[in-house]
């Protein structure tokens, strides 16, 4: 009996024939923030697709104790899994709103849908007034905040997040951690965050890994991590 | 005057069937990326099927929903057992398996039916309706393009304003983000062909009583359905309706108006069309030019 939300073990995945995880093992507990860092190239994203099915892999992942590896993608998410793409992945053709309707497809109870709607506006209120815009002409934060929102709208047990600072400035890339920060504390939604940006993500989560060619070099306590310098400058480059 | 009127009349009427067409092709396109040229054989076999039921003295409007059900039945299992194996083949194969759906369609039903020509049932009445300034136009043109609107309205209605609608538009343009919110897309697609052979049905029911039924009954009629859907733009349902009813009538003005056209090149003019548009303005009218970073 574990308080893990998302166990992973002995994670190998590959792209066709080529290798690039090679035997992961990692954790997010119930309610936590687990950070997964490292360099270009570590494999980061491809840990994230495999959580979700999107790419073929070998190995244990059980999503709060139940085996999901080998199961389609739709069929993850509705158990709770909300993954926010590098890329955003937003529905570029359709308008703000029909993105975050969207986010909700899966949800037996439509009640909620319309208040979430509004919650989601209110954390983000450069959405709200854009509703009907075409989500393509919307700023690189705009349409982060949207990939989030629709995130949201799932409401999710577990959101996987990739790279959400990529591209962004300072100020909004804080505004953005803060907002996730609360949703974590405030929904009880447990993070994963994939992050190059080290700092910003040690700052934020609990736990961390961090990835090397595909395999998971160092992992601990967020705060350990941050404080040892060596392992900053030799690891995150820091 | 009246000429004008009832070659208007006229040019709607051809102009909602060559629209209900082009609506079929164009959900189909922006679904795969790839253009059924089975469209007018699938619907010239859907009213094949309806001339069945009718004859076995069904009454008009039964048989006509009856069939808009087998059809899109039928289109979800094109879909299923046809299309999905060869998914991810190459383009050139994928077309081949459209032309042989074509070439199937048409001879299985010259095979099951026979090629002679059959009269068709309209479900309006025969006598002519007056309109304004003392014209009279058939009560069929006028009946085909009020069944093609209120079938463009259904349709309009449910992508813009349903959960369905919504889910099978992102399907459509981007079927990774869709795996993330659940949706499943291969449903969506069997759904999407499902609904383009009902539409294609209802095309081939309406201009049967015109153009009289036989198994080559559609083959001309699905290359003015492609003009129009270039014209108004391949990647834009509602510009593909327009874009229908635009050839429908220019069709009909060109063969009334310009001399040397007639009857004999009417066809010619959609060839035209097609070239001139593919020239000139490849998004059609109201299509959007997509820019790709290389």
């Amino acid at each position: 009996m574990t308080d893990a939300l998302f166990e992973v073990r002995s994670l190998h995945a590959s792209y066709g024939s080529t290798e690039v995880l090679f035997g992961l093992d990692f954790t997010l507990d119930h309610g936590g923030i687990t950070g997964i860092l490292g360099a270009n190239g570590a494999g980061k994203t491809t840990t994230l697709r495999s959580l979700c099915g999107m790419v073929k892999t070998r190995g244990q992942i059980r999503f709060d104790g139940r085996r999901i590896d080998g199961m389609a993608t739709e069929d993850i998410v509705r158990l709770g899994v909300a993954h926010v793409p590098d890329g955003r992945g937003t529905f570029t053709g359709l308008s703000v709103e029909e993105n975050l309707r969207l986010g909700a497809y899966t949800r037996k109870y439509r009640q909620g849908v319309a208040r979430d709607l509004a919650e989601v506006y209110d954390h983000f209120p450069p959405l709200a007034n854009r509703r009907k815009q075409q989500a393509g002409t919307l700023s690189g934060g705009e349409q982060q905040m949207l990939a989030l929102g629709r995130a949201l709208m799932l409401k999710p047990r577990a959101m996987l997040l990739d790279e959400p600072s990529f591209g962004l400035a300072p100020l909004i890339v804080e505004e953005m951690f803060r907002i996730v920060g609360l949703i974590n504390k405030e929904q009880g939604v447990s993070l994963l965050l994939v992050e190059q940006n080290a700092s910003l993500a040690l700052d934020l989560a609990d736990r961390a890994y961090v990835l090397e060619t595909g395999r998971v070099v160092l992992s601990g306590p967020a705060q350990q991590i941050k404080g040892d310098a060596k392992v900053r400058r030799s690891y995150l480059g820091y | 005057m009246d000429l004008l009127i009832q070659q208007l009349v006229a040019g709607l009427a051809t102009g909602g069937i060559y629209a209900s067409l082009a609506l079929s092709l164009v959900m189909i396109y922006q679904a795969t990326g790839l253009i059924n040229f089975a469209q007018g054989e699938m619907a010239m076999f859907s009213t094949y099927i309806a001339w069945t039921l009718v004859n076995a003295g069904m009454p008009y409007w039964p048989a006509f929903f009856l069939t808009v059900g087998c059809s899109f039945v039928g289109g979800i299992l094109i879909e299923r057992l046809v299309i999905r194996p060869v998914e991810n083949a190459p383009m050139l194969s994928i077309v081949i398996v459209f032309i042989g759906l074509l070439v199937v369609f048409n001879s299985v039903a010259g095979w099951i039916w026979t090629h002679t020509i059959k009269p068709f049932p309209s479900p309006f009445p025969d006598q002519p309706l007056e309109l304004i300034a003392g014209t009279a136009v058939p009560m069929h043109a006028v009946g085909v393009v009020v069944v093609t609107l209120a079938v463009m309205a259904l349709l309009y209605f449910f992508f813009r304003f349903t959960p369905l609608g919504l889910a099978m538009r992102a399907a459509a343009q981007n079927p990774v983000s869709s795996r993330l919110v659940g949706i499943r897309v291969g449903r969506m697609l069997a759904l999407g062909w499902g609904l383009a052979a009902s539409v294609g049905a209802v095309a081939g029911m309406m201009v049967a009583p015109i153009v009289f039924l036989d198994p080559g009954m559609m083959s001309g009629i699905l290359l003015y359905g492609f003009a129009g859907a270039l014209l108004g733009g391949i990647g834009n349902p509602g510009g593909a309706v327009l874009g229908g009813f635009m050839v429908g009538v220019m069709e009909n003005l060109v063969g009334t108006y310009v001399p040397f056209v007639g009857n004999e090149l009417k066809l010619t003019v959609a060839l035209v069309i097609i070239v001139l548009v593919v020239l000139v303005r490849p998004a059609g009218l109201f299509g959007k030019v997509s820019v790709t970073r290389v």
